[in-house]
């Protein structure tokens, strides 16, 4: 009995030490290959980190769902009104024309585009699936410039790691890592179901990052910052999601 | 695996004896009961995610501006929601997604392990599958009838599963449950884009909702016959060899 209580506790202990040297050499990894979100600290870190290694991991060069132009909703449903604020306004009256989308960061050369000018890069377009995390959805054709042609026209430094886009909305900005930033789906959206961006939906500029959930989407975006680090935004989680409660990371 | 074959006539005989006999090995009782604390999580955690939109559709989208599957007669989190009330819930979709995921690895690694347990052990071939003749009418509806007639289970149960049991586990472990995580998967974009097939077979990501949400239903109620069945065949001797994992006799409970 004491024989075999003492195998059980050795065996016990070199599996409890083998799991922990596995984990700490997963975490090295992980952190190499820059699978850890930026939220993973807290009771939900590890959750959160299995889920955006995981997803990073089968996912990283996947494509949205696209879908035949029968099926885009007749009802996409706006979920909030455009800014009331006077500088919004003032933008609105002026048609947008003086609209900015400022790129800076680690960028070789730091730039502003109008919506003019950035309407003469050449546009994408996608019919994709908006899904909000409340759990309604609809499907809309999406233009504008893939955001990597935009990255590409300032040269991004090859330290790079997140791009952070911030909106005229102060309490709304959010990043993605290279991987959504550099992704061919990934648009400067200025155009829906073949018109103009429509106010409601984030016109004139809104982000779409269509493998990500509708929050990731921001609207009104007036600034992108390329970054090794998101230390230095906010409280350092990479977004206003987590500092609201909600996940950085919004794949699923 | 001694502790963990139930011999029925010997536990019988070691209870006669006056003492307690093995009934569940550490492997099903740990995680029986990992399960149960990652359920209750996800229960609570769902219906809070639930709340901020308590209305289905069917097939790729759906929003408060189209009609509704079905609606729950309750009230949202979410000022959006049309729901007849007057007043609108606190919003808890945060905490409540962080912990529904960070649960559901916790609960799938738990059935990972129960599932190749069960199949190395032959757990599931011993213990869960009915025996052929345990399949015929006769025998299903002897069964059925004692247990709409709430007669209490026979001292041998204690020892093995009866057929309704039996085909109760089979389908919450095989159906119910990859089921429920399949949906889930469903739902995510990302995953999605890597693996379109996972929710193109259920027609769209809101028919994947619509079955998570019913799949999960199905769950609650099974959990709820799950307790009942508990106390009526002896709640302390049936906590105790999910416990303990031994079981005594029924009279000792008396």
């Amino acid at each position: 009995m004491s024989n075999l209580s003492r195998r059980k506790w050795i065996t016990g202990a070199i599996a409890a030490t083998a799991g922990a040297s596995g984990l700490a050499v997963a975490a090295g990894l992980a952190r190499r290959y820059g699978l850890i979100p930026p939220d993973h600290g807290g009771i939900y870190g590890a959750g959160e980190t299995l889920t955006y290694a995981s997803q990073r991991l089968l996912t990283s060069h996947s494509l949205a769902r696209e879908f035949p132009r029968s099926q885009i909703s007749k009802a996409p449903f706006a979920n909030g009104e455009p800014p009331r604020d006077e500088a919004f306004q003032r933008l609105q009256a002026g048609a947008f024309a003086d609209w900015r989308l400022a790129v800076d960061g680690m960028v070789a050369h730091p730039a502003s585009f109008s919506l003019a000018e950035l309407k003469t890069y050449p546009s994408g377009s996608q019919i994709t699936h908006l899904a909000c995390e409340e759990g309604w959805s609809f499907i809309a054709e999406w233009t504008g410039v893939p955001l990597f042609q935009v990255l590409n026209a300032v040269g991004i430094l090859p330290q790079a790691k997140y791009v952070v886009y911030f909106s005229i909305q102060s309490d709304w900005w959010d990043s993605v890592d290279m991987a959504d930033a550099l992704h061919p789906q990934t648009l400067v959206a200025y155009g829906m179901n073949g018109g103009e961006l429509p106010t409601g939906h984030g016109g004139p500029l809104r982000l779409r990052v269509p493998r990500q959930l509708g929050y990731k989407s921001v609207k009104y975006i007036t600034r992108l910052t390329v970054t090794d680090s998101l230390k230095g935004f906010g409280k350092g989680l990479g977004s206003a999601s987590p500092e609201a409660g909600y996940a950085w990371y919004a794949g699923i | 695996m001694a502790d963990s074959a139930v011999f029925p006539s010997r536990a019988a005989a070691i209870v006669a004896a006056g003492k307690s006999a093995p009934r569940h090995t550490a492997i099903v009782r740990v995680t029986h009961w990992i399960t149960t604390v990652c359920f209750l999580a996800l229960l609570v955690s769902g219906i809070e995610i639930l709340i901020s939109h308590p209305r289905f559709y069917w097939g790729e989208t759906g929003n408060v501006l189209t009609p509704s599957l079905f609606a729950l007669p309750i009230p949202a989190s979410r000022p959006t929601v049309p729901t007849g009330y007057g007043y609108v819930l606190p919003d808890q979709n945060g905490w409540s997604r962080y912990l529904h995921f960070q649960v559901a690895w916790v609960a799938g690694f738990t059935g990972l392990l129960y599932a190749v347990y069960g199949l190395v052990t032959r757990h599931f071939r011993k213990n869960l599958l009915p025996g052929g003749a345990d399949l015929s009418w006769r025998a299903l509806s002897h069964e059925i009838a004692n247990h709409l007639r709430f007669k209490r289970p026979s001292e041998a149960e204690a020892w093995s599963y009866n057929v309704l049991q039996r085909l109760a586990y089979l389908f919450v472990i095989f159906v119910l449950f990859p089921l429920v995580i399949w949906t889930g998967l469903a739902m995510s974009p990302a995953i999605a884009s890597a693996f379109p097939a996972v929710v193109t077979v259920f027609g769209g990501q809101q028919s994947a909702r619509t079955i998570h949400f019913f799949v999960s239903v199905f769950l609650v109620l099974f959990l709820l016959v799950h307790i009942v069945m508990v106390c009526l065949a002896g709640f302390r001797n049936r906590m105790r060899a999910m416990i303990t994992g031994r079981a005594g006799a029924l009279k000792e409970q008396a």
